[in-house]
């Protein structure tokens, strides 16, 4: 039960104050905004408990959107709804700005209404919600009163978000897999935590009200097809692929999870345009793209040595881009010299860091970077605490191993069948938290 | 470098500013200052020497990165390199940087302080005031340590500039403050009170408040200050308005040179030099009729410069306390101001008149605003100002005016702010107390204040109104029918039902007779509120309960229904269960007689200082409460107060048991373990006899109520003392031979005798029976600090007494330091199989190693004074529990140990001792006064029991073991 969503700017001027609940006061605004936005010591939980009030936020850019609660609310449900406002926000207007708020603030409170009643999160599925809140305002659109009937039916039946007699010459279908990978290793290579967390996006441009089936290298999906007098080598070798084990994951509300509680298969009637369809997360058996191996030496008090090779690790075929090192410089740097056998490297002294650009590595390669950092003698008498060394790429494969494996449309009114729609298969791995400890 | 930017401009410092300003978010700025950091951090590196404007610029910077909140650590050193610039600039930065972030690194510590004082030698007057300003900046014990001799130096020199002079002043303050243990007094003291006499007025401004520091923790090496103070004050004041030039200001000369002046004389005490002290109420007088001229200026300048210098001669006019000419002005004055529009000069005019209210010459004087203080209580705006006139009002009451001052402060309270109300409850309860006339306005006032401000109501302020009426036969009809009244409103108080519990409970029957206020009708009230309150309020009630029954018999049959019925007999609060358990079957077993003795009514109070008075004081912290109670015979008078309060004295009369299944009045363990004597008749009324045999397991409880005491007589550990042993104490504070202890089996005789800080006690052991006590054993031990405070050493006794045979025990004593407790005696002997096991307490008391000292009466008034302080003394009002007969008096003080100074005091009634208490550590010198007031009633007659001591802890101790005696 949220109590009342706020949205500042960067400075922590209130944009938007929407109040659902009585036992939020007035100055639960300025509450957030002192001991939050213009806090002394930068606040780096995105709960902050003051005065027994709950305040959750999330930060666009220079934009807060903080979420305010009195009662003991599920913290998870919460962020869920911050970050779908966000979504439908950039649905509606794009990129989320001072700017754009201003600009829409009488649709946002329309939103917000729409969205939340009493605190309790509603209908927030964009295609829904766009059918029935436009941005042109009531005289500009020309709808029959039947036509209104129709949105009220079919927002409040079944299922919510579709509506009916949607037709395309092309069935089309976008399926892509999104994957961050993240990665905590020792100076010596050993994986100290390592996670990967997925999502599986669709764009649908499908006639009528087709029924999907997904299926993918999970292992409780495959275990269940192998189940049946066939053990899990049979299974193996029956798909020919390692299966992989997902932790947990979450669907999209159109799937049907009693079929998934009873079949393990993921079938649903699908959203019109683009939308999520589930989420996962997976720890085991990940494949991690590059290996960064890190050489740090302090010569004296005033030099330090250093030295990384970083090693790509997949097919070589494939090509990994946008790869950037971030290699941490003690605060006390007066100077640095930088030389390195691929892309470019620079010292950031506003960022403190040596930032190693490379524009695209093939697998299998590996390159180096070394630099001479001059250091100033300081009084301080405390040691450089040697922050990680991060890195930023992009992989054309699922570091967690994951392949769909089918998607099959059913239309049984309409006549085309699931070999008439054109299908698209992407799979991107990126980096989430990738460090090395130095 | 172009030669553009080389002015004091530093363009570089204004872009870097203002690019931190035009950051859009925090991340923007700790980006922009990474980046200035390490720009700054390469051109420090040292490949190349920076100029001074440069190394300035940077320093800068660092200071402005600091100042926003960042770390910096380093920069150090080139700041300290600007210290030694020729330029006034940059070592104007250098100080900066260095009084802003200097911190205790040592090889810095030493460069700065060398830079310091290459500055504090240089002839150039801004470089001295550049490091003496650093010096104050940084105020640290390693600048003091290093400049502390230096300073006074500069400041008393001939050839020092003035604006010198008036930095090294100020200077020498800071380090003063800060660390006053290293600035030494020396012969510069005296010359620096000369500065007084400075032509310059900044140099005197600086130095005055340099003396006014020195002297308030050395006065008597200032003492020359007073006379050239008061010339310089005298000059100032009388000096026409244009003549000081510079220092006039809006039209007044040298304001805060006079309000400074002032606040030094308050340091001290009223000129002895009539001359001086005529000029200085010449000067006080001026500074008075200024204020009554018309105002030269319109400006808010002109009247703020002058008020203050008024105010601040009134508190000088208050601190001398010794014109009354001068305070009845000053408090004419502030009358006019009472009614000021200025908010500010409203309170300020209330808080000093507060002060001039309690001086004896300005009371009168203070009284006849009552009306402006009265109504600006009610009308003020501001709440700081009503605390304020709220504080007057209670300063200026007296017994002419109490009963107007505490009706409107009792209608303010009504609207009062809720943050002083407490307060307020307070002061309204003393002042009713204080100066109550008759006792039925007390209570009218006190009931009113529990109705109107009901939660505000501490709890000491209505046990104070139980302890009164019950103290008082005269108000107690009045008191019943009053909060009967009261109770009748629909909606009242808890602490109303409280009070109207007990009165009821206590004097219901004064009202029984009006068929409006029959028994019944009481108690359906009070049961009538019974649902509504809190479960301590249901305790007492429940109490009031019984007492009806006592009270009213014929209401026996409906309270034993209520005490009966589930919500009281099973109620899940275990102190309500307990109590309705008790009561039920106290009021089904016993008998009337019995019921009426254990529910008798309660005794009066004894009397002691007002518990509500202290507690105002703990609120208001010491010295905030301006009104002492006056005199001794009016705090007799009235206060029949006791530290615990009625609550405390009610649960010690009922019978509340550790646990709920304990029987009543333990019953249980009453039937004797060891006990030979059968029990005769009743058993009730035997656990009622005096010393009966099961003393040694059950306690008798001076109320008549017994609280079940764990069945001792069977266990092997020491009994605990019995609750007779601190009567028996008592007994022998003033004789040192006699009786100490006897029941049916044993009796204890005791002989002492004390010199010096040495004892010696006999003690004989009588067998009474015809039986021999076996394996007889006696300890005497000394519990907690005792220990460290009493050396005893005993000699074991044998074993076996022989029936109606007599053992002797010899017991050594010696005192080492003033102690309060009273060594145990333990007694075991099996009687008959059974183990008998008594502890007593040995009659040692601190009075047994007195040594009387005969003293002059000069002399004793001398010794008399020098023991003022306050916690040397020790006082006490009480009733005297015996007759006041000369003999017996005289006997007693002398069997204290202290001699008996005849003709000394000037009243011949009162008795004058002196003595000295030796202890193996110290003597304690002791000095008693005792004032009987023989002429009052029987019945009425009290004590006055003075002692002072050099040691508080032996006067309060003497002290209560006095009073016990009389």
């Amino acid at each position: 039960m949220i109590g009342g969503l706020f949205i500042y700017n960067h400075k922590g001027e209130v944009l938007i104050s929407r109040v659902y609940r009585d036992d939020i006061g007035r100055h639960a605004v300025d509450a957030f905004r002192v001991n939050v936005i213009h806090a002394r010591q930068q606040v780096r939980s995105p709960v902050t408990n003051i005065a027994r009030t709950s305040f959750f936020h999330v930060k666009r850019s220079n934009i807060w959107l903080a979420a305010v609660t009195k009662q003991n609310v599920n913290a998870a449900m919460v962020f869920e709804f911050l970050y779908k406002m966000c979504d439908v926000m950039a649905a509606y207007f794009g990129k989320i700005s001072e700017e754009n708020i201003k600009n829409n603030f009488v649709l946002i409170y329309e939103l917000l209404d729409e969205i939340l009643d009493f605190g309790y999160p509603q209908n927030s599925e964009t295609g829904a919600l766009k059918t029935f809140i436009t941005q042109q305002g009531i005289k500009g659109q020309h709808q029959t009163k039947e036509e209104q009937s129709q949105i009220t039916s079919q927002v409040t039946g079944q299922i919510g978000w579709r509506r009916e007699g949607i037709k395309y010459r092309r069935n089309e279908l976008f399926l892509d897999v999104l994957e961050s990978v993240n990665l905590l290793m020792s100076p010596q290579g050993q994986v100290l935590s390592a996670h990967v967390s997925g999502r599986v996006v669709m764009k649908s441009y499908l006639s009528g009200m087709p029924e999907c089936k997904f299926g993918m290298n999970d292992k409780i999906v495959i275990d269940k097809a192998g189940k049946g007098g066939v053990t899990d080598d049979v299974a193996k070798s029956t798909t020919g692929k390692q299966s992989i084990a997902i932790d947990d994951c979450t669907f999209n509300q159109c799937v049907r999870l009693s079929k998934f509680d009873s079949e393990r298969s993921i079938s649903f009637i699908p959203p019109d345009g683009e939308y999520e369809l589930m989420r996962y997360r997976t720890t085991k058996d990940i494949i991690l793209p590059f290996r960064v191996i890190p050489l740090v030496r302090e010569v004296g008090r005033t030099k330090l040595e250093v030295k990384v090779v970083i090693k790509s690790n997949f097919k070589p075929s494939l090509l990994a881009q946008k790869i950037e090192v971030r290699i941490p410089t003690p605060l006390n740097t007066s100077g640095v010299q930088v030389i390195c056998m691929k892309g470019k490297a620079k010292y950031k002294a506003s960022e403190n860091a040596i930032v190693w650009k490379i524009k695209r590595m093939a697998g299998m390669k590996e390159s180096q970077i070394s630099a001479e950092i001059e250091l100033l003698p300081t009084n301080d008498k405390k040691k450089w605490a040697r922050p990680p060394i991060s890195m930023n790429f992009e992989v054309p494969f699922a570091p967690s191993g994951l392949k769909v494996r089918y998607l099959k449309v059913f239309e049984s009114k309409l006549n085309y069948s699931d070999h008439d729609v054109i299908k698209w298969v992407r799979y991107i791995g990126r980096s989430g938290i990738y460090e090395t400890r130095c | 470098m172009p030669a553009v930017s080389k002015g004091d401009g530093m363009r570089g410092l204004a872009v870097f500013i203002s690019d931190i300003r035009n950051c859009k978010s925090k991340e923007a700025e700790i980006k922009r200052i990474n980046k200035e950091l390490a720009n700054i951090r390469s051109k420090f590196k040292g490949d190349k020497a920076l100029d001074g404007y440069s190394k300035k610029k940077y320093v800068c910077k660092l200071l402005f990165i600091f100042l926003l909140g960042h770390d910096i650590d380093f920069g150090h050193m080139e700041a300290v390199n600007l210290l030694s610039s020729n330029k006034y600039t940059e070592k104007q930065i250098g100080y900066l940087f260095i009084s802003v972030l200097v911190n205790s690194n040592s090889e810095l510590i030493r460069l700065i302080n060398n830079a310091i004082k290459n500055d504090l030698s240089s002839r150039n007057p801004t470089f001295m005031c550049l490091a003496l300003h650093c010096i104050a900046n940084v105020g640290s014990r390693e600048m003091a340590e290093a400049f502390a001799g230096e300073i006074p130096r500069i400041l008393v020199a001939g050839d020092t500039m003035d604006s010198v002079k008036q930095s090294a002043a100020l200077c020498l303050l800071r380090l003063y403050k800060a660390s006053p243990d290293l600035v030494l007094m020396g012969e510069w003291t005296s010359r620096v009170v000369h500065l007084l006499n400075d032509q310059h007025m900044g140099v005197v401004t600086a130095a005055i408040s340099l003396i006014t520091c020195l002297s308030s923790k050395n006065p008597d090496e200032f003492k020359t200050c007073v006379s050239l103070a008061v010339s310089r004050l005298s000059r100032i004041v009388s000096s026409a308005s244009t003549d000081l030039q510079d220092y006039t200001y809006y039209f007044v000369p040298a304001p805060w040179l006079s309000c400074k002046l002032l606040r030094l004389l308050q340091c001290y005490p009223p000129p002895e030099d009539g001359a001086v002290k005529g000029r200085l109420v010449e000067c006080l007088e001026t500074i008075l009729n200024k204020a009554q001229e018309p105002p030269k200026s319109k400006k808010v300048q002109h009247s703020n410069a002058k008020n203050a210098i008024l105010f601040e001669a009134i508190s000088l006019i208050i601190h001398y306390d010794s014109e009354p000419n001068l305070l009845v002005r000053a408090c004419n004055q502030l009358g006019q101001f009472l009614q000021h529009r200025e908010t500010n000069l409203r309170y300020l005019a209330l808080e000093s008149m507060c002060t001039l209210a309690s001086s004896e010459f300005s009371h009168e004087a203070v009284k006849t605003h009552i009306e402006t203080v009265i109504n600006a209580l009610k009308t003020e705006r501001d709440v700081s100002v009503r605390q304020r006139a709220a504080d007057l009002l209670y300063a200026m009451c007296d017994r002419s005016n109490a009963k107007q001052i505490v009706a409107e402060m009792l209608s303010y309270l009504e609207t009062a702010d809720y943050s002083i109300r407490e307060e307020m409850v307070l002061k309204v309860a003393i002042l009713a107390e204080k100066y109550a006339v008759d006792y039925s306005w007390y209570v009218d006032t006190i009931l009113n204040l529990i109705r109107i401000a009901g939660d505000y109501v501490s709890e000491e302020v209505w046990y104070r109104v139980i302890q009164i009426v019950i103290n008082r036969d005269d108000v107690q009809g009045y008191a019943a029918k009053t909060v009967f009244e009261a109770l009748q409103a629909p909606a009242c108080h808890e602490n109303m039902v409280k009070v109207g519990g007990y009165i009821l409970g206590e004097f219901g029957n004064l009202i029984a007779g009006d068929p409006r206020s029959s028994p019944l009708v009481q108690f359906n009230l009070l049961h009538s509120k019974f649902h509504l309150c809190s479960v301590p309020t249901r305790a007492l009630l429940l109490s009031a309960y019984i007492k009806f029954i006592n009270l009213f018999p014929e209401t026996k049959a409906t309270i034993q229904e209520v005490l009966r019925s589930d919500s009281q007999i099973r109620n899940s609060d275990v102190e309500l269960q307990q109590r309705a358990v008790e009561y039920l079957k106290l009021s089904s077993i016993a008998s009337t007689d019995v019921l009426a003795t254990v529910l008798e009514e309660m005794p009066p109070f004894p009397e002691r200082e007002s518990s509500i008075l202290a507690k105002l004081k703990k609120k208001k912290g010491p010295g905030a409460v301006s009104v002492e109670l006056e005199d001794g015979k009016e705090r007799g008078e009235l206060n029949g107060g006791a530290d615990r309060g009625g609550e405390a004295a009610i649960a010690a009369s009922n019978a509340s048991t550790p646990s709920p299944s304990s029987d009543l009045l333990g019953l249980r363990s009453a039937a004797p373990v060891g006990g030979p004597a059968p029990s005769a008749g009743s058993l009730l009324v035997d656990v009622f006899s005096e010393a009966g045999p099961a003393a040694s397991s059950t306690r008798v409880n001076d109320d008549g109520f017994l609280s079940s005491a764990p069945p001792s007589a069977a266990s092997e550990d020491p009994a605990p003392p019995l609750p007779e042993s601190d009567e028996l104490l008592n007994k022998f504070v003033c004789k040192n031979n006699g009786v100490l202890f006897e029941n049916q089996l044993l009796q204890i005789g005791i002989k002492s005798e004390y010199r010096q800080n040495l004892g010696r006690m006999y003690l004989f052991y009588g067998n009474k029976t015809s039986v021999q006590f076996v394996s007889f054993t006696t300890t005497v031990s000394c519990p907690g600090e005792l220990q460290s405070q009493l050396n005893v050493q005993t000699k074991p006794v044998e074993p076996l007494v022989e029936g109606g045979a007599q053992v002797q025990q010899v017991i050594n004593i010696e005192c080492l330091t003033d102690f309060v407790d009273a060594p145990l005696l333990n007694i075991k002997f099996r009687y008959g199989g059974a183990l008998q096991n008594i502890t007593l307490k040995l009659p040692v008391t601190i009075n047994k190693f007195f040594q009387p000292t005969e003293m002059a009466a000069a002399d004793f008034f001398q010794r008399w004074k020098q023991l003022s302080q306050p916690q040397q003394e020790a006082q006490k009002i009480f009733k005297a529990s015996h007759g006041m007969d000369t003999e017996v008096l005289k006997a007693k003080l002398l069997g204290l140990g202290t001699a008996l100074l005849e003709n000394v005091d000037p009243n011949p009634e009162n008795y004058v001792c002196a003595g000295v208490i030796q202890t193996k550590i110290q003597q304690v010198g002791c000095l008693l006064r005792l004032e009987p007031n023989a002429q009052a009633q029987p019945g009425e007659q009290m004590y006055r029991l003075t002692l002072r001591s050099s040691k508080d802890t032996v006067s309060q101790r003497v002290c209560d073991l006095l009073a016990e005696q009389f």
